[in-house]
């Protein structure tokens, strides 16, 4: 059957779009670090989705991780961008667990506006805190990488470009090995048909539990990812139109390539430029088109556009003996 | 000899409508035993309480001695109970194959992996060997959408199998299946499920089939058993003549 890239081979294509960002221009290279930081959490959602639950409030956990790392980082001095992630994709990790059991159980549209009105009630929590800055947030400073410091903004901007891109990247190799894991295919039985699942002795919400702690560490990080670029963290963070551009990625991706998470979340922040800079007061209509054309053209999203014909391609000849009634070969 | 599965005193009302009526009912070792009964007889409802998918109102239901009413029908699963379906529920989008490799996943009793790959080659060799049994191994890489609903009735069936089930339950097996094929489908469900599952109840409304195939056949009536015997006595029964079978085979 057909295997798809070997791990190597992709790591190898990670380390190379990292160091490709040494030929691009600066200003292309922050907006590469939010396609791929959106990429990450869209990453997320796609995991999830996979299990046929879509979660409209990834925000609760994308600012879980940028407020810990940011909290942590201005109380303890913790600068390092490697751990700034790992810090972001524990602490949202960790909230995943003690919420994911608790929402595994809903289902379809009842799951999706559960998630969205607990980041909602984090967006309230965290308008209202003071110590946390209130709606105006605060700052942290500026990341490190390994007791570097990066006072060239040149050399910020191509640091932080390479971390968010190898992050992403090894997010998207351990969600394609997961993917054609033994969970991966489970995953998609349970969004098929969880009943059936649990006939044959699995646990649907355990299954579902899984993918939502998945998804809710990729947000962390990608919070964390968040917080780096921009250095002030503030409750739109968890605010459901932020969630609602991760869905917004995801839904173009599709849920059957990780590829095309990374193509989607490209292709969402170049329109987004060039409609803001050739069309600065209907850019949001043109992205409203875009999205419309590729759930017309592409229902099951842009990564249909490789992985659609799956099974064509293992189409049998048409001379196998199938009768019309049963399908039994005589 | 102890039975496999025990019931006594089974009960279910849906409202006004008596499904179960103090069923009782012993199946030992190696039985075939057929469910009969007009719609809405109780049959269906029966199987639904013995696999987990319904609680009874009242009654014990045992296999192997242990109790299992109001488990859920994963416990049930794990414990030793398979089933088909009327409708066959299966991943439609999946293979034939990664079907079987869901059912495998849910009988290996362990955790799932993160990174073994779903496809490997134990677990397709397994897969491929039950669905040869049917007959079905040239279709093992076709997506379930894509074929007839006689195979996705014995997709359902292997998968129900992969678990190597003490009890077998299957709902219906030659529904949707044309009178000239009957015969060989159940010939090939009969010779499949032979090395796995030892205790085999089918449901069926087909009496040729059933005094073809069962050794025993038990005849449900509003909700109560209303014979159980051989299948020459009990199909010949007045009273089944009367209420199940329509007064003719």
């Amino acid at each position: 059957m057909k295997q798809g890239l070997h791990p190597v081979v992709m790591i190898g294509l990670v380390i190379g779009a990292a160091l490709f960002g040494r030929a691009l221009p600066t200003w292309t290279l922050s907006l590469a670090t939010v396609a791929a930081s959106n990429a990450l959490i869209a990453l997320g959602i796609v995991v999830l989705a996979r299990t046929g639950n879509v979660s409209f409030g990834q925000g609760l956990f994308f600012a879980a991780g940028g407020y810990g790392v940011a909290l942590i980082a201005n109380v303890w001095g913790i600068t390092d961008a490697v751990a700034q992630v790992m810090i972001g994709a524990v602490c949202s990790g960790m909230l995943g667990l003690v919420i994911g059991p608790l929402i595994a159980r809903y289902t379809g549209i009842f799951f999706g506006m559960l998630t969205l009105a607990l980041s909602m009630v984090m967006y309230g929590a965290l308008v209202k805190s003071a110590a946390l800055g209130g709606s105006d947030g605060f700052n942290v400073g500026r990341p490190s990488l390994f007791g570097m410091a990066f006072t060239d903004t040149r050399e910020a901007d191509f640091m932080l470009y390479a971390v968010s891109v190898v992050t992403t990247g090894l997010a998207g190799i351990a969600a394609t090995i997961l993917f054609r894991s033994e969970l991966g295919l489970v995953s998609l039985a349970v969004r098929e048909n969880n009943l059936r699942v649990e006939y044959l002795g699995l646990s649907a919400n355990r299954i579902v539990t899984i993918n939502f702690v998945i998804a809710a560490v990729f947000a962390g990080a990608s919070g964390a990812l968040a917080l780096m670029a921009q250095r002030h963290i503030d409750p739109q963070f968890a605010y459901w139109t932020t969630s609602g551009e991760f869905v917004f990625v995801a839904v173009l991706a599709g849920y059957q390539s990780v590829a095309a998470v990374f193509v989607a979340s490209i292709a969402l922040e170049l329109v987004r430029s060039f409609s803001n800079l050739y069309l600065p007061n209907t850019w949001q209509l043109v992205l409203g088109v875009f999205l419309l054309g590729v759930i017309l053209f592409l229902p099951r999203g842009i990564g249909s556009l490789w992985i659609r014909d799956r099974h064509k391609k293992n189409k049998l000849p048409a001379q196998i003996p199938v009768t019309v009634d049963t399908g039994v070969v005589p | 000899m102890n039975p496999v599965l025990s019931v006594r005193g089974l009960d279910k009302r849906f409202g006004a409508v008596v499904a179960a009526d103090a069923l009782t009912l012993d199946i030992a070792a190696g039985q075939r035993v057929s469910l009969i009964g007009a719609n809405g007889a109780g049959k269906t409802t029966f199987v639904n309480m013995v696999t987990g998918y319904l609680a009874p109102d009242g009654g014990a239901i045992a296999l192997d001695g242990m109790d299992i009413a109001r488990r859920s029908p994963r416990d049930v699963a794990r414990l030793g109970i398979s089933r088909s379906f009327q409708i066959p529920q299966l991943f439609i989008e999946l293979t034939a194959c990664e079907n079987l490799g869901v059912a495998i996943s849910g009988a290996r009793g362990q955790a799932l992996s993160f990174h073994a790959p779903a496809n490997a080659q134990g677990r397709r060799d397994t897969a491929i060997e039950l669905l040869g049994r049917f007959g079905l191994a040239d279709l093992a890489d076709r997506p379930i959408s894509e074929l007839a609903g006689g195979v996705r009735k014995l997709v359902d069936i292997a998968m129900a199998l992969v678990r190597r089930p003490k009890l077998l339950l299957l709902d219906e097996p030659t529904s949707g299946v044309s009178a000239e094929e009957k015969f060989a489908v159940m010939d090939r469900v009969i010779h499949a499920v032979a090395p796995d599952a030892a205790t085999i109840v089918f449901v069926e409304h087909d009496m040729d089939i059933v005094s073809r195939y069962a050794d025993r056949v038990v005849a449900f009536y509003n909700g109560r058993i209303l014979a159980d015997g051989r299948p020459n006595e009990v199909l010949t029964d007045p009273e089944v003549r009367r209420y199940v079978t329509g007064g003719g085979r």
